[in-house]
């Protein structure tokens, strides 16, 4: 069937500001949106400009905002969005620069990252018998669900308080601040607890589940920001 | 304006092999990772369903037995000194793996938990055994965060979103790359004493295939425009249970938990094939028997696949499940939570309640740029180098797999040779001088994406795309003949001359993935024509190379690696490097 994409576009070379174009693609329901967009690039106009790679939901590349929700194109289907009549709408990720069409800059989103120390803090001496250290499956569990972020930014970038003020480390942070401080062989949690607990940290979240609705990986990102809120004001940490 | 920066290693790659290598480089010398995705975006996250090491968590097992699986299910064209380091070193990469927060599944005792994979068995082939570590069914994923959580940790440089485009080579050695930055379109050149490349695969030559779009192995390319062998391309592994026209991978744990393979009569096929391992059986020989099946007519409704069947209950039935246990959808839920999400998602099936349509996906290059041991470049039976240049992970040939990867062997291939290679380079990089560049090193490269850039061609990009990923799937994919793998070459060498018109319509500098995608296309066409010829050139079958004209293994004519390079004024010669074996003396495969 055909299908109507209208697609905001930006070339930083020509364009003082974006402007909105339409396609008519062929198109099935069951297609990616992904694969509407390379019918665009490879079939009409080839200077549509987009990140993109597994095209399976796992390399986290193509987040982008399609009527108005943040998505994966490779995870989103024409005939799960399409309307009656109407285009479907296809932008940048909001909160983050446009370099070019749905190109965002995602070194603000990395610096955040980074900002959390995301890396196992333990200086203890490993096993004397050379093995792994030992967690129980129950310990294991208990940060499994962040374990899963792909780094997309489908979340950070569909948050209103990280809109307002880019200096908020945004959901994406503290969900990976939340997989370590979690983890009972991490020993960095003052270190985290010192970011999160500023200004720009977690107390900028107003709850409004923007980000657990635009996760790719169904992570239940508002409760694991409750987690580490809770560890914040209570001083506690439950690892199992 | 070029830019020139020095280091003493530079890493093209930022997936697991390039990570490692870059982690145990950076302790001691100054070291840059390129890599044309951001890191976090590699396909090495793709892998699902383990990593495989002899920890003998569950059961008893052997690093030996590791070593012995990996010759055997690489139909003995493995070098078996590698094999060894390889399986050895295993143990050790996993467990460090841990030590740097991987978050593996556990046992009620706390200890990483493994699971059953193809090809992994206990004793020399007496029965499957558990060991593969894992976590979920996304132990790729957990491998790259880790990784690139401790090299943010070691303050490693990268250069996101840089692609390699050339290969300063000289003399024999190595002096560095040159490379565009995406965002700014300006070319840079890294002078360097060492280059290791871990760029990954290039599958997208094939149609239906798991690979990433950008797997076209650009950084293989330019060591083969550069003169570097290319080594046993002719292998490339064909996964048997790719989604049904998608070719997203379902992971073999599926079948490690008890997944079987079912046709259209409702028969659990491999009972005929391999009455041993069954549906655990290496994947060469898997994805053969289901083309079998279909070309008996046995595939779903007469169609072109067949399916995998994780349904509890069919599961029970065949008493498929490790130890023949019974198993719970809650319990399949759990284990395989990604392989069964994908399914739901791409195939709008409940796999608790029905069979996933899967047909054999291209894979895995078990071919690349050749190396020692230590991941150096190695170019001819004299043990030859490019003083420098190193290779790991996909893209390297050590060659630890043969003709036929066993599942979970990439995972530590790279996680164990870019380890390997690190610490080489940054020994090498302790003792060595940084080889002067030649003048305008950059200067060819530019041109090249110059011309490109302003080429107002005829030919447009996707055609030719189309038209070489249909005739490699045709002819040089499951089975091949001389006559079909010669209509693919011949074909291929059209496309390359076609491509010379190709059109591209952004003339922009700032992200120009339309001039990226033309070059990457030129890429791909090369490793194709290598892998066609190199597939043509071999007149028997071993693993995944399977000739219907030479139907058998020739071990008197064939026990040897092949190498295809450029030759001086066009075309290419083939040479050969012999096998290196120990301990296994090649026998017949059966499982």
């Amino acid at each position: 069937m055909k299908v109507r994409l209208k697609i905001k576009r930006f070339d930083p070379e020509v364009d003082k500001k974006p402007h909105w174009a339409e396609y008519e693609v062929e198109a099935e329901p069951t297609d990616r949106i992904l694969d509407a967009l390379h019918s665009v690039k490879w079939l009409l106009d080839s200077t549509l400009t987009m990140r993109r790679s597994c095209a399976h939901g796992i390399c986290g590349s193509d987040a982008m905002r399609v009527n108005g929700r943040n998505r994966l194109a490779c995870m989103s289907f024409v005939g799960e969005v399409l309307k009656e009549g109407n285009p479907i709408t296809i932008e940048p990720l909001l909160g983050l620069p446009v370099i070019k069409d749905l190109v965002v800059d995602m070194e603000p989103f990395f610096a955040h990252y980074r900002s959390i120390s995301p890396f196992l803090i333990n200086d203890d001496p490993l096993p004397e018998n050379g093995r792994e250290r030992l967690q129980s499956p129950a310990q294991r569990e208990r940060y499994d669900d962040t374990t899963k972020c792909i780094l997309c930014a489908c979340c950070t970038a569909s948050c209103p308080s990280f809109w307002a003020n880019g200096k908020y480390v945004g959901p994406q942070a503290i969900v990976q601040a939340h997989r370590f401080i979690f983890d009972s062989r991490d020993h960095g949690v003052e270190q985290r607890l010192k970011v999160l607990g500023e200004y720009d940290g977690v107390w900028r979240c107003r709850t409004v589940f923007n980000c657990t609705e635009a996760c790719p990986r169904s992570i239940k990102v508002t409760q694991a920001i409750a987690d580490v809120k809770r560890v914040l004001a209570t001083g506690v940490i439950d690892y199992e | 304006m070029t830019q020139i920066h020095q280091f003493d290693a530079v890493i093209v790659g930022g997936g697991g092999a390039g990570l490692e290598a870059a982690l145990h480089a950076s302790k001691s010398v100054n070291t840059a990772v390129l890599s044309k995705l951001y890191p976090s975006r590699s396909h090495t996250g793709t892998a699902q369903g383990g990593i495989a090491a002899a920890l003998g968590n569950m059961e008893e097992d052997r690093w030996e037995w590791h070593m012995f699986d990996t010759i055997k299910g690489g139909d003995y064209l493995v070098d078996q000194d590698g094999a060894e380091i390889m399986a050895r070193d295993a143990v050790d990469a996993v467990i460090e793996l841990e030590h740097m927060g991987l978050p593996f599944d556990r046992t009620p005792e706390g200890k990483i938990e493994q699971r059953r994979f193809g090809g992994h068995t206990r004793d020399e082939g007496k029965a499957p055994v558990m060991r593969a570590a894992k976590s979920g069914t996304r132990t790729g994923h957990m491998i790259l965060q880790t990784l690139y959580q401790q090299c943010i940790k070691q303050k490693v440089h990268f250069y996101d979103e840089f692609f390699v485009a050339d290969l300063i080579v000289q003399d024999n050695i190595c002096r560095g790359v040159v490379a565009l930055d995406i965002r700014q379109g300006e070319w840079h050149v890294f002078h360097a004493k060492a280059v290791l490349i871990a760029c990954g695969g290039f599958g997208k030559m094939f149609q239906v295939t798991s690979n990433a779009h950008e797997l076209t192995g650009d950084p293989v390319a330019a060591c083969y425009r550069r003169g570097i062998p290319l080594e046993d391309m002719e292998f490339f592994q064909f996964h048997p249970t790719g989604i049904y026209k998608l070719g997203i991978l379902l992971s073999e744990a599926a079948r490690g938990e008890g997944g079987v393979f079912i046709n259209d009569k409702g028969e659990r096929f491999m009972e005929r094939y391999a009455p041993s391992m069954l549906d655990l059986a290496p994947r060469d020989m898997c994805s053969r028997f289901i083309f079998q099946e279909i070309k008996a007519g046995r595939g779903i409704g007469g169609r072109d696949y067949v399916l995998l069947d994780v349904r509890p209950e069919t599961i029970n039935k065949f008493k498929s499940a490790p130890g023949g246990k019974t198993v719970t959808a809650e319990y399949l839920n759990k284990a395989l939570d990604d392989v069964l999400e994908f399914a739901r998602v791409y195939q709008g099936i409940d796999p608790m309640k029905e069979g996933m349509p899967i047909q054999p996906t291209a894979h895995y290059a078990m071919g690349g740029i050749p190396t020692d041991n230590d991941a150096r470049v190695v170019i001819d039976d004299q043990h030859t180098q490019i003083g420098g240049l190193y290779a790991a992970g996909e893209c390297a040939c050590v060659s630890v797999h043969g003709a036929n990867r066993l599942g979970t062997n990439s995972l530590v291939d790279l996680v164990v040779f870019g380890r390997r290679g690190g610490r080489a380079m940054a020994e090498f990089c302790q003792a060595a001088h940084l080889a002067p560049l030649p003048k305008d090193p950059e200067a060819e490269i530019v041109a090249e994406f110059d011309r490109l850039r302003t080429a107002k061609g005829t030919e447009r990009q996707v055609t030719i795309r189309r038209e070489m990923q249909e005739v490699m799937t045709e002819h040089v994919g499951v089975f091949r003949t001389g006559a079909g793998i010669q209509q693919a070459l011949d074909k291929v060498k059209e496309l390359q001359e076609r491509f010379k018109q190709v059109q591209v319509h952004d003339a922009g500098k700032i992200f120009n993935t339309d001039l990226l995608e033309a070059f990457e296309l030129g890429c791909l066409l090369d490793l194709a024509e290598v892998t066609a010829a190199a597939a043509l050139n071999r007149t028997e079958s071993r693993g995944a190379h399977y000739r219907e004209d030479y139907p058998n293994r020739d071990d008197a004519q064939w026990l040897k690696h092949s190498l295809v390079a450029p030759a001086p004024g066009g075309g290419y010669r083939i040479t050969y490097r012999p096998v290196v074996i120990t301990k296994y003396q090649p026998k017949e495969r059966k499982y």
